[in-house]
């Protein structure tokens, strides 16, 4: 049943005064108490070479311990290692998941080297997809485990970027937004930060590498993005333990010509790094991660599936039919190559079969013939047993009529004797 | 201790299962500041709300709308002026920007003139659950473009208000049928219209029998029983239940009261004040509605309704012709008459307590 609607068009939104206070002002209150409720999560990819102080800055950053064991240097290869972390200030509670890349820039062969973490971003964005492809999904209160802010740690060198790091870069500023961070930066002075950080951000324009610009549209935070888009690359000094300053203790690395304090903007810019991923730009950046990085892997997944949004008679398309055609066209291709593998084990199994018979009529050709010699054997032994058996008896027999013989000769024998005896007597006497 | 805390594989794309540590922090960090980074975002992009006002003809549903937000949204039809009944249910949908303290909200209200008015009523809900549809499916084609909008244009009904006509004994086979149907679809909350019309004891009475009669038949009207999350929540969502249906009264015209102006109906035996709590139960509803309970409405039409409607839908888009059409609601499932729909519908399990799309696909075809 069509049902009519009388609408007026978009453009036509009206303008009404209210004559009261209504009370929806405390809408935005309303949703942050909701946000609150659900807690929030930040996820942060910390790439750079071993050693570079990626641990110790997260420690500084968030201002706790994390206790990781420093990663040894004979990585066969780059590895991610991620880990959750909950942490709750006053009434907001925060998922914090830090991912670690382990091994980065110590193979010799450096080639592969920003694979394993494209890799590792793309199975983030995919997993979110299947699960908002899901026909039975539950969004609101999935883990999100996308890349918000991936910190770059360049080595200070104090001359340019390595070529490692601008390929890295180069692949990862589609996927993720990238604030490149000077790490170590107690080790270049100060003329030569100023050099090393233009000749950072020269190299990056002139290679194309898309960073993470902080948003200037909003006019509370534009003035404060705008001076601190300045400093960029923020040079940083990582360090948790704290020295006494004044009458203070803060956080510094202590060293024998002075010490360098963490929170002092004159030293480096950790504090700037802090406002703008933590106190500022948080929330930016969980969106520009949600609206462009993901939208653009999800259209570039869905274009390469085969999905069309308009076919070429523009009548709209239905991604989720598409999708079922797919689906069954691939289960069905499936379903044929199980059926052929099952004809092949089939025929294998056939082919076995036959084998087998034929070894064992073999067999029994062997073992009638076996018994058959065996047949015959025995009946030749059994011959000469008969043959044994009759010699003898013959023997047996002649024996005893030897034997007859024998005694019969004996007895008369003995008479004889004992006649020779008697005839011999009188000789013996005579003696 | 630590295969607890070292995550994930060799392979470097396995994301690990969020073992979550909770860390002792040492000084101030400044993470709360993303609770008025959240606000300033959500202040320049604005707030949309779409109410819908069901009801028949003069139970005082424009003057209520007018009252809520005091504002003139729509021209309340006076008695005695020819407007001629329509013939069939029409919808007519008015959208206004309206602004307080610098919060914009996009105010959609879409009315129903006709509803119940004719002789033979017989699904007279189809078209507003066809509306209602109309509008989750337009959210749908927009959600599974390949390009998508960055903010895609929300007109789903957030809320909609039914007008309980005040006859003081319980509700009809009317309300009962279209609110079967409907509580399945969209928040639903109930008002007992020109409660002026009743006394205390009487609406007392009046609203237990409704509150009966809605339990015999299960209908879960907002806030749902099944849809507290905790504690806190089901308190307040308690006293808020007890009160259900509010006995509202509606006016937008201003009179002299002790000396202060307020928005009342003024009769021959006084003036019936619409804001305070002794005449009627306006505040209530304007708190539930407005004040506390806003953003609550378009979490749960996003988070339950809306999901409910898309995996119906997906379920069964293998059986269409492509491409669903916008405005043509033939693919889209209409509800049949009968508890069947009851059946494709998700219906909110009393034992649930957390909110997501319901477990239907047992249900299902």
């Amino acid at each position: 049943m069509a049902v009519a609607v009388g609408r007026p068009s978009n453009e036509e939104l009206r303008n009404l005064s209210l004559s009261g206070h209504v009370g929806f002002d405390s809408l935005p209150d309303q949703l942050v108490n909701k946000s609150t409720s659900q807690g929030f999560c930040f996820n942060i990819l910390c790439v750079g070479e071993t050693g570079i102080g990626k641990s110790t800055l997260m420690d500084t950053l968030f201002n706790t311990k994390f206790e990781s064991d420093p990663a040894t240097h004979n990585e066969p290869g780059v590895r991610l290692k991620a880990r959750s972390y909950e942490l709750q200030e006053s009434n907001v509670r925060l998922k914090l998941t830090i991912v670690d890349t382990v091994g980065f820039g110590d193979q010799i062969n450096k080639d592969d080297s920003y694979k394993p973490i494209v890799e590792y971003i793309d199975a983030q964005f995919e997993a979110y997809l299947q699960e908002e492809l899901k026909i039975k999904r539950s969004l609101f209160n999935y883990h999100d485990t996308r890349i918000h802010a991936c910190l770059y740690f360049i080595a200070p060198t104090g001359h340019s970027l390595k070529s490692l790091d601008l390929v890295t870069m180069k692949k990862l500023d589609s996927k993720v937004n990238i604030i490149p961070i000077i790490a170590k930066a107690d080790t270049i002075a100060k003329n030569e930060l100023h050099k090393f950080k233009s000749k950072i951000m020269s190299e990056l324009v002139s290679n194309g590498v898309q960073i993470y610009q902080f948003p200037t549209d909003e006019e509370t935070v534009a003035e404060i993005n705008a001076t601190m888009s300045v400093h960029l690359p923020f040079a940083v000094v990582g360090s948790t333990e704290e020295v006494k300053i004044g009458n203070k203790m803060a956080k510094a690395r202590q060293y024998p010509w002075g010490v360098v304090q963490v929170e002092n903007e004159n030293h480096c810019d950790f504090v700037k790094l802090r406002e703008m991923l933590i106190r500022v730009n948080m929330e930016d950046l969980r969106e520009q991660t949600h609206t462009r990085h993901y939208e653009l892997y999800r259209r570039c997944k869905l274009e390469e599936m085969g999905f069309k949004d308009t076919d070429p008679d523009s009548k709209p398309f239905s991604l989720q039919e598409t999708y079922e055609a797919k689906r069954n066209e691939f289960l069905g291709e499936l379903q044929k190559k199980e059926e052929e593998m099952r004809q092949m084990f089939v025929m294998r199994v056939k082919e076995k079969e036959a084998e087998l018979k034929e070894a064992e009529k073999e067999l029994h050709e062997k073992f009638d013939l076996l018994k058959r010699t065996h047949q015959e054997e025995k009946k030749k032994v059994e011959d000469k047993k008969k043959e044994l058996e009759e010699e003898v008896n013959n023997f047996q027999k002649k024996k005893a009529a030897a034997q007859l013989l024998q005694s019969q000769a004996q007895q008369s024998g003995a008479q004889q004797t004992k006649k020779d005896k008697d005839k011999k007597n009188p000789w013996l006497c005579t003696e | 201790m630590d295969p607890l805390r070292q995550s994930p594989s060799p392979s470097s794309s396995e994301a690990s299962s969020p073992r979550t540590l909770s860390c002792e922090r040492l000084g101030y960090v400044g993470i709360e500041a993303v609770l008025d980074q959240l606000k300033i975002k959500a202040m320049k992009m604005g707030f949309e709300f779409n109410i819908m006002v069901v009801g028949q003809s003069g139970l005082g549903k424009s003057t209520m709308v007018n009252t809520l937000f005091k504002s003139k949204i729509w021209k309340s039809t006076m008695p005695g002026l020819r407007v001629p009944m329509p013939q069939t249910l029409q919808l007519h949908s008015m959208t206004h920007v309206i602004e307080e303290n610098g919060v914009k909200l996009k105010l959609t209200v879409t009315d129903t003139p006709g509803f119940g008015d004719q002789i033979n009523n017989d699904k007279c809900w189809d078209p507003i659950l066809g509306y209602i549809n109309e509008q989750y499916e337009r959210y749908l084609q927009e959600e599974i473009l390949i390009t998508r909008q960055r903010h895609i244009p929300d007109t789903r009904v957030h809320c909609c208000i039914y007008f309980v006509p005040p006859t003081g004994h319980c509700l009809r086979p009317l309300d009962l049928e279209f609110l079967q149907r409907l509580c399945r679809a969209v928040n639903v909350v109930p008002v007992i219209a020109r409660a002026d019309s009743l006394t205390i004891e009487e609406r007392e009475a009046f609203r237990h029998r409704i509150q009966d009669d809605l339990k015999t038949h299960s209908i879960e009207v907002y806030p749902q029983k099944c849809f507290d999350e905790d504690v806190n929540d089901k308190i307040l969502n308690s006293k808020i239940r007890e009160r259900i249906p509010f006995a509202v009264v509606g006016a937008d015209r201003e009179h002299m009261v002790n000396g202060r102006c307020v928005l009342g109906r003024k009769t021959k035996w006084g003036i019936i004040e619409v804001e305070n709590m002794a005449h009627c139960e306006f505040p209530l509803l304007r708190d539930l509605l407005i004040r506390s309970h806003l953003q609550d409405l378009k979490d749960i039409t996003h988070n339950v309704h809306y999901e409910n409607y898309r995996i119906i839908r997906l379920k069964e888009s293998h059986a269409l012709p492509r491409g669903p059409g916008w405005v043509d609601l033939a693919p889209a499932p209409s509800p049949a008459p009968g508890p069947a729909p009851t059946g494709t519908r998700a219906s909110p399990g009393p034992a649930k307590v957390c909110r997501w799309a319901e477990d239907n696909s047992d249900e299902d075809f």
